[in-house]
């Protein structure tokens, strides 16, 4: 295997091998008023999970589930109230088996 | 679990700062419930590195006979880097191969499943799969527990532990953290990778359950941090740590981040044919001493990485340890409490002085400004190459061109770097202030 291969895993290859039990709710809002607004889009780059993309309208398009509940997307919005975190219900979620 | 019941304590979170509280609680004789939102301990955490485990002497006599221990570290190493350069402070010693040992490598499902366990045989009671929604409070507006997502709801107590982690939404409920501050919170992304036991120990020199940690600076493209790499028994965990402003504002995507370290000429090598197990993430409060919560609060006390607990001293870089630290206190200070027959603030009040007479705040006191120094600009833009400069300097031979020596291979160094000689002293004073 080449050094260069480690660039080959892709990043959908990289999320299945995380445990996530999916719950029915989603335990991340976002105001896509606000994030129209929005200039710096921080929480597209930061997510570790790669969980918000932007939209050609200028707003967020986001998915709740495979999120690993760091808390990156809220810490670093910049706009109050444009991304609503909170954890999801008990026993779901990620689960970490290597952690 | 009834709404009826009031227990002494209720401990949010059996990570190992809640785990500690249980175990402490139920260990004087005090009713405690331990609520976890994750399916079992352990599940929802990820760290770094080591888990330095002198601690638990006060939990398990001989715990190294039983804690699940994936390797004993006994070698060291600080690597500063360029993208073609290293150079590392390597130190290795056998002391630490044999009990009480200094530091292990684990994995957090078993090793938060197993300190759990230590409170339930103290006769805590564990309740998983449950979040703490928020904090109930009486008609003073005093804390007497906590909300649940459980159909049959509130649990009662006389006070809560918060022990939910660094993004502790109680502490935040209770007005005792800011709801956002990412200027003292940094994010780590790991990789676990299978590698096979034998070629491990070939790859990093070990023997049996002897592991490796390394620490690295100047792999994360200018944003402040940094890299790891450390031993498991047949994975090896690779990362990095960033400062959550600047991943922001850098607009990098933090896997990225992995793949640079992960093709280092000096990382490569050891990783060569290994494959991903599993990737996670998670936020570790940084901001050290002065960015802590108020400790306690009437009927409610913080500890571990919901009181920012862990240690981001550069060269010492800790939080397990601190969080079971803060735990104990924490369940000691709460049986204080009860047994004075005041749970305020103010009855509380020794877990402070506790925390202040033992490691937990008297180090995080003593290298409070540490952690602006390690994530200066300087020392994480500019220091990585100079030093390996400077080293490559020294000993590149350069025959029949005469040997520069020490000070003319730092000034070649230091001026490439766009590093003062002035700015490298007062760094020097800066550090030896910080550590000394």
């Amino acid at each position: 295997m080449t050094v260069r291969a480690w660039r080959g895993i892709s990043f959908a290859e990289r999320m299945a091998t995380v445990d996530f039990r999916v719950g029915a709710r989603a335990h991340i809002t976002v105001d896509a008023e606000i994030c129209r607004s929005c200039t710096t889009t921080a929480c597209v780059t930061a997510c570790p999970a790669d969980l918000f993309a932007p939209t050609a309208d200028g707003g967020i398009l986001f998915n709740y589930e495979e999120c690993f509940e760091c808390g990156t997307c809220y810490m670093v919005c910049n706009r109050e109230g444009a991304i609503t975190w909170t954890y999801p219900d008990g026993g779901q979620g990620v689960v970490f088996h290597h952690g | 679990m009834s709404g009826a019941t009031e227990f002494d304590a209720v401990v949010v979170g059996a990570g190992p700062a809640g785990s500690a509280a249980a175990i402490a609680l139920a260990r004087a004789g005090r009713s405690v419930v331990l609520v976890e939102r994750g399916p079992f301990p352990g599940s929802k955490n990820v760290y770094g590195g080591v888990v330095y485990g002198r601690i638990l002497d006060q939990i398990v006599p001989a715990w190294w006979e039983e804690v699940p221990v994936e390797r004993w570290i006994v070698r060291r190493s600080t690597m500063m880097m360029t993208g073609t350069q290293s150079l590392s402070v390597d130190y290795r010693s056998q002391a630490w191969a044999d009990r009480p040992y200094n530091g292990m490598t684990t994995v957090r499902s078993r090793f938060d499943r197993w300190l759990a366990g230590k409170a339930t045989d103290a006769g805590a009671r564990l309740v998983t799969s449950t979040v703490a929604t928020g904090l109930v409070r009486d008609a003073s507006g005093r804390i007497c527990g906590v909300h649940t997502d459980r159909g049959d709801g509130d649990l009662r107590a006389r006070v809560v532990v918060a022990c939910d982690g660094v993004n502790s939404f109680l502490a935040k409920e209770a007005g005792l953290l800011p709801p956002a501050e990412a200027s003292h919170h940094t994010l780590g992304v790991k990789e676990v990778l299978d590698l096979p036991r034998s070629v491990i120990d070939e790859r990093f020199g070990l023997t049996g359950d002897e592991g490796t940690d390394i620490e690295i600076l100047g792999c994360t493209r200018g944003i402040p941090g940094g890299g790891f790499l450390y031993t498991n028994a047949d994975t090896v965990s690779v990362g990095v740590v960033l400062s959550l402003p600047h991943l922001a504002a850098a607009g990098v995507r933090p896997e990225e981040l992995i793949a640079d370290l992960k093709e280092h000429p000096s990382i490569a090598p050891y990783l060569r044919g290994a494959t991903l197990r599993e990737y996670a993430a998670h936020l570790i409060p940084e901001g050290g001493y002065d960015a802590m919560p108020t400790l306690a609060t009437d009927g409610m006390l913080v500890a571990g990485d919901a009181a920012a607990m862990t240690l981001a001293a550069g060269i010492w870089l800790e939080g397990v340890n601190f969080a079971i630290g803060s735990g104990l206190a924490a369940g000691r200070a709460v049986d204080r409490a009860i047994g004075a027959g005041d749970c305020s603030a103010a009855g509380l009040a020794s877990y402070r002085a506790d925390l202040e007479a033992q490691f937990v705040l008297a180090d995080h006191k003593r290298f409070r400004r540490a952690p602006s120094l390690i994530l200066s600009e300087r020392v994480q833009q500019r220091y990585p190459g100079f030093l390996c400069d400077m080293a490559e300097e020294l000993f590149t031979v350069t025959n029949p061109t005469p040997k520069p020596g020490g000070l003319r291979a730092t000034r070649i160094a230091a001026a490439r770097h766009g590093v003062t000689l002035r700015a490298l002293a007062a760094d020097t004073l800066r550090a030896l202030r910080v550590f000394g």
